[in-house]
């Protein structure tokens, strides 16, 4: 996914270092890869809530997006039976976690501060575990968004699109005032992050039969020739040099007007914000075509592991974490939404509230999906079958007839 | 006593490394010998599962691409790296002057990681920054070069890279096996009247086989466990186009969470690096006998 390789060397000789001074009674050793500018000063805003408690952080922090590496780390910790408090964790990696048993229980501090009421339903069934809360989510991030450069919209029109159609007609008249319509990193999770919106386009009963429920039958139908049929449509629209390019590299692109669009989860905003871009008046931040009132989501969580009896610091971690205020202020800076529905969105932008706004009504309609891209739909194993597929598909390796095929043979062959 | 003393010492000091290299080294390729016939997926389990692990493996179109784009990429780097580092050594031998100076030029791309070596030619041969960037804006509009973002071409820009990095090496070790070269057959040879080509042709670099042998098993087992350069130049794209058994093997043993296809596939590459390795070591050890 990203450099991991370095990573993982480092991390190996850091787990050895980490296992030789285990942490003391009231500290929580944190394990994370949240090591660049905004997400790791709100982390600090955590430390200190912490520390005016009395609780020590120590922070185990393992650089390489995606968490590849910090994963790797884990697995030597949890292996030599020495499990850090707190991992951060996302989606199905959890749910793999938790059935090896390892995972602390939360129950205590998710009654009083009634969890069950205020976390979206889709984001208990990774919280928890045979109905025991395991871990404190600490954002929603949507993956059905398109970030538009509002110049190259008004030069094509002017008119936000609603539908399929209107969004080839938008990528047309882009590409004939001389931009590149999309701009798109050639990577595998790239992919998939289009090919999920795209899929949830289709309609939300097809999201879930195919992603979700991985029924066979719709893997391979003619719906699914059809969506890899618009994945080379969306193709048409990217740059030749798009191979390998990193995710924010392309929303540079977006910023700077050499590109008209970006298919991208809620992160790529902070690159935006970063340059000093207000949402409305310089980019626009739309649902994907077709997938207004539905959400595709990924969440961070922290995940607690069993502390073998001493969790009192673990479970003053987890309330800090789900406290409204470090949930604002966290968010806000990372661009995601809250995990819990009941945060004020005062103090978040207009793309922030709308998050919130879709996701409290996604929650409500059923339509709030986890995103098969991002590790929420499926575990990792049928994640990056569906990768490897979308990827080569994308590449032009397969026509879509083959690709669909291809899917559903992929991912019945590690299931 | 003291000669006792002296007979020991030697494996007093060689002993803890020797136990750390048998443990860590042979106790681990046992213990993932171990894990390519059991069902572990995420944490290592010991369930045995016998060769199911190989069937899935060999099923896979993904593990046959990889080693279709290793056949491609060994067999140039091998056979690229050895003709242009013998190339490389023999003018460097003419007797020229600054070949104090030459020398580490060529050799110090060996100094580099793969790491750096693959970014660099990343950024180099991309065609928005790079070489074709950079000619366009010189003029020359035509110019084209985007094999590092073509499906088809990718897996021959991972070579070029390669071959960068370690033709220098190779070119340092056929120097010192021409430097070994007696000067008295090469003069008889000048007298009988060969012209410096037959020489070099019928005489020096026959001489140099075992110079070959040595470059060959140095650069075949570099070239099966390559995974740096790929990680840093390509990412083993576009697509799967530069997907290696080492980039196989990471991705399925820490991202996919199938260990136990990821432990036989590093079996597999195992089996191949002693392939070239254990007749090597034979013949060495055979010559050493005889001498």
């Amino acid at each position: 996914m990203k450099l991991t390789t370095l990573a993982a060397g480092i991390t190996f000789a850091l787990s050895i270092g980490a296992a030789i001074s285990p942490a003391a009674a009231a500290d929580v050793e944190v394990l994370h890869w949240w090591t660049a500018g905004g997400e790791a000063s709100a982390l600090e805003v955590l430390k200190k809530d912490l520390e005016s408690q009395g609780v020590g952080w120590q922070d185990m922090p393992v650089a390489g997006g995606g968490g590849e590496a910090a994963m790797t780390t884990l697995r030597a910790r949890v292996t030599a039976g020495n499990a850090p408090t707190a991992v951060q964790m996302l989606g199905f990696d959890i749910t793999d976690w938790a059935n090896e048993d390892v995972l602390g229980n939360l129950n205590s501090v998710a009654t009083e501060e009634k969890w069950d009421e205020v976390v979206p339903t889709a984001l208990q069934a990774f919280a928890k575990h045979d109905g025991n809360w395991i871990s404190a989510p600490v954002n929603v991030h949507s993956t059905n968004w398109v970030w538009i450069n509002k110049a190259a919209l008004d030069e094509a029109g002017g008119k936000i699109p609603e539908t399929w159609e209107e969004l080839v007609s938008v990528l047309d008249a882009m590409k004939a005032n001389g931009i590149t319509p999309l701009a798109h990193g050639g990577q595998p999770w790239q992919d998939a992050t289009l090919f999920d919106a795209v899929v949830l386009s289709m309609g939300t009963d097809f999201y879930k039969q195919s992603m979700i429920d991985l029924d066979m039958d719709v893997l391979s139908g003619e719906k699914m020739v059809e969506v890899f049929d618009r994945m080379s449509t969306l193709r048409s629209y990217v740059d030749d040099n798009f191979s390998g390019r990193d995710w924010n590299l392309a929303s540079a692109m977006v910023i700077d007007g050499t590109a008209g669009m970006q298919m991208m989860g809620d992160w790529a905003k902070g690159e935006f914000v970063k340059s000093e871009q207000t949402p409305g008046e310089d980019f626009l931040c739309i649902r994907f075509p077709g997938t207004q009132g539905s959400v595709t989501f990924n969440s961070d969580q922290f995940v607690m592991f069993n502390q073998e009896g001493d969790a009192d610091a673990q479970l003053k971690m987890a309330s800090a974490i789900m406290n409204p205020e470090f949930q604002s202020a966290f968010n806000v800076v990372k661009g995601s939404a809250p995990a819990r529905t009941d945060v004020s969105d005062a103090a978040f932008d207009d793309c922030g509230k709308k998050a919130m706004k879709d996701l409290a009504d996604a929650n409500e309609a059923g339509t709030l999906f986890g995103s098969m891209a991002h590790g929420h739909a499926a575990p990792a194993a049928v994640k990056n079958a569906v990768y490897d597929v979308v990827t080569q598909h994308f590449n032009g390796e397969l026509n879509s007839e083959e690709a669909a095929e291809e899917l559903a043979n992929s991912v019945e062959a590690v299931m | 006593m003291k000669e006792r003393l002296q007979a020991w010492i030697p494996k007093l000091v060689l002993g803890p490394s020797f136990l750390l290299i048998l443990f860590f080294v042979y106790g681990f390729i046992l213990y993932t010998g171990y894990l390519s016939v059991s069902d572990s997926k995420m944490l290592p389990s010991y369930g045995f599962v016998g060769l199911e692990n190989y069937e899935k493996l060999w099923k896979l179109r993904h593990w046959t691409s990889s080693l279709n784009n290793l056949a491609i990429f060994g067999i140039l780097y091998i056979v690229i790296c050895s003709v242009l580092g013998l190339l490389l050594a023999i003018l460097l031998d003419q007797k020229i002057r600054a070949e104090g100076v030459l020398r580490p030029i060529y050799l110090y791309p060996m100094a580099l990681s793969f790491i750096v070596t693959g970014t660099a030619w990343k950024w180099f041969l991309d065609p928005g920054m790079g070489l074709e960037h950079t000619m366009h804006a010189w003029g020359w509009e035509s110019f084209q070069f985007d094999w590092i973002k073509s499906r088809t071409h990718a897996i021959y820009v991972v070579v070029i890279a390669a071959v960068w990095q370690s033709s220098g090496f190779v070119m340092a070790m056929f120097l010192a096996g021409l430097r070994g070269v007696d000067p008295d057959i090469i003069r008889a040879a000048e007298i009988d009247g060969a012209s410096r080509a037959r020489i070099y042709r019928r005489i020096i670099i026959p001489m140099m086989r075992p110079v070959f042998l040595s470059a060959f098993v140095v650069l075949a087992h570099l070239a099966i466990k390559s995974y740096d350069l790929v990680v840093a130049l390509t990412g083993g794209g576009p697509g799967k186009a530069t997907e290696l058994p080492a980039t196989f093997m990471y991705s399925y043993t820490f991202s996919r969470n199938l260990m136990g296809i990821g432990a036989s596939s590093a079996i597999i590459m195992l089996i191949m690096i002693f392939s070239i390795i254990v007749p090597y070591l034979y013949s060495e050890l055979r010559a050493d006998k005889q001498s």
